[in-house]
């Protein structure tokens, strides 16, 4: 696993299963799967414009960029590309 | 299982003349049966939902059994006092005005709003308005995060998304609101050995848009089975000042004017209660488009969104979980 999935993993497992991972797998839909509500999307794009160099834009605020661990951290690499 | 009718504006038409029998004769039942309680007290705002069913409880009861509490602090629209006192008067019913400004002073909500918003607008003070506001859904597919619209005393009006510690400042510190009203409501209710009356519509009730112990909070909950399209209907009926049925739905919780589609749900009521209908109901995604001039997509956006506000506000419906259930205890 990479270093940046690990983070990623252990910020959702922390804060959204309270450590328990319950065999989340890095595919899985946060929301298909009730991990993550709206309130939810705030707390994970709060976290990664805090821990990263850059800013989500408006238009970025999508499924395909937030909504599973592997979508979050092909996000982030792209950003930081 | 997918509905075959023809979908159509006309599926909320009610017979109001039987709904208001109907109601009253269930808000007398609970009352005897359930709660116990000699009245009913209504946080009376002017709007539609609490006019509604203010004069439902003087219909079920009498007006000698109904106390209106009228609950303005120095956000809420001017015309607020005016038209909760139009509906009260027209209608006979005892009303109470309890500004709650100085409430709220003393718990620090300005102090605690201002400075809140003072995280994203360092310039936010003094003579400005704000509130908050999120994109439709209609018009986008990307996640609906809120923002502050922030209206400086020149009238210059600066737009910035909300980040997580922000928003939830802002979002608590307005819940006082709705929490000291509901305060009042029971202290004079407790007084007067009266049950309180919550006044959500079926679209609030099922989207979560009440604040839990704040506006959530009652013994009955008369008008909530109906789609607010029908609470309209029932005002015609009802005879409710033609200037409250004629106003726009608004929050009147923040300083600038809000309306609940910019707040909360995806399109104006009536759009909105269709498509609540339609997914109730089993209409296909097609058929309700057709009937609002909106995409398929558009439709399929609505119905998720229903669903994302159900599982955020699911936990405002529960009452406090226990470890192991008390069968001696009906809940």
């Amino acid at each position: 696993m990479s270093e940046l999935k690990d983070k990623i993993r252990s910020f959702v497992v922390d804060n959204f299963l309270f450590g328990n991972d319950d065999g989340l797998t890095d595919g899985a839909s946060f929301l298909e799967e009730g991990i993550i509500d709206s309130t939810g999307i705030l707390e994970l794009v709060s976290y990664i414009e805090e821990e990263f160099p850059f800013s989500i834009e408006d238009e970025e605020l999508i499924p395909e960029n937030l909504d599973s661990i592997n979508n979050v951290v092909n996000y982030i690499e792209k950003k930081s590309s | 299982m997918e509905n075959k009718q023809q979908f159509s504006k006309e599926l909320l038409r009610i017979d109001p003349e039987k709904e208001v029998v109907k109601i009253s004769e269930k808000i007398r039942e609970l009352m005897v049966n359930r709660l116990k309680r000699r009245g009913i007290i209504i946080g009376l705002s002017g709007g539609i939902d609490s006019s509604v069913t203010a004069v439902l409880s003087q219909k079920a009861l009498g007006a000698n059994r109904v106390l209106c509490l009228q609950m303005p602090e120095r956000h809420s629209a001017d015309e607020t006092l005016r038209l909760s006192s139009l509906v009260a008067d027209h209608f006979g019913i005892e009303k109470i005005h309890e500004d709650i400004s100085g409430i709220l002073e003393s718990v620090g909500f300005y102090r605690r709003y201002d400075d809140a918003v003072r995280l994203v607008i360092p310039e936010y003070g003094e003579g400005w308005k704000s509130k908050i506001v999120i994109p439709s859904v209609i018009e986008k597919k990307e996640f609906s995060l809120f923002s502050i619209v922030a209206q400086d005393p020149d009238g210059t009006v600066i737009k910035k998304r909300l980040p997580l510690k922000s928003y939830l400042e802002i979002v608590a510190a307005t819940n006082f609101k709705q929490r000291t009203r509901k305060m009042l409501e029971y202290y004079h209710a407790d007084r007067l050995n009266f049950a309180v009356a919550g006044t959500p519509n079926r679209l609030e009730y099922d989207q979560g848009f009440f604040v839990k112990l704040g506006d959530g909070a009652a013994d009955i909950k008369p008008i909530a089975h109906l789609y607010k399209t029908q609470v309209y209907q029932l005002a015609e009926y009802l005879e409710v000042p033609e200037e409250i049925r004629k106003r726009p739905p608004t929050t009147d919780t923040y300083s600038l004017a809000q309306g609940q589609d910019e707040f909360y749900f995806s399109l104006p009521y009536d759009k909105m209660d269709l498509c609540l209908y339609g997914k109730n109901n089993g209409f296909p995604v097609e058929a309700v488009a057709d009937t609002l001039d909106l995409s398929p997509e558009q439709i399929q956006r609505v119905y998720t969104d229903i669903d994302t506000k159900r599982a955020t506000t699911r936990y405002l419906h529960l009452q406090p979980l226990l470890m192991e259930s008390i069968p001696e205890i009906q809940r």
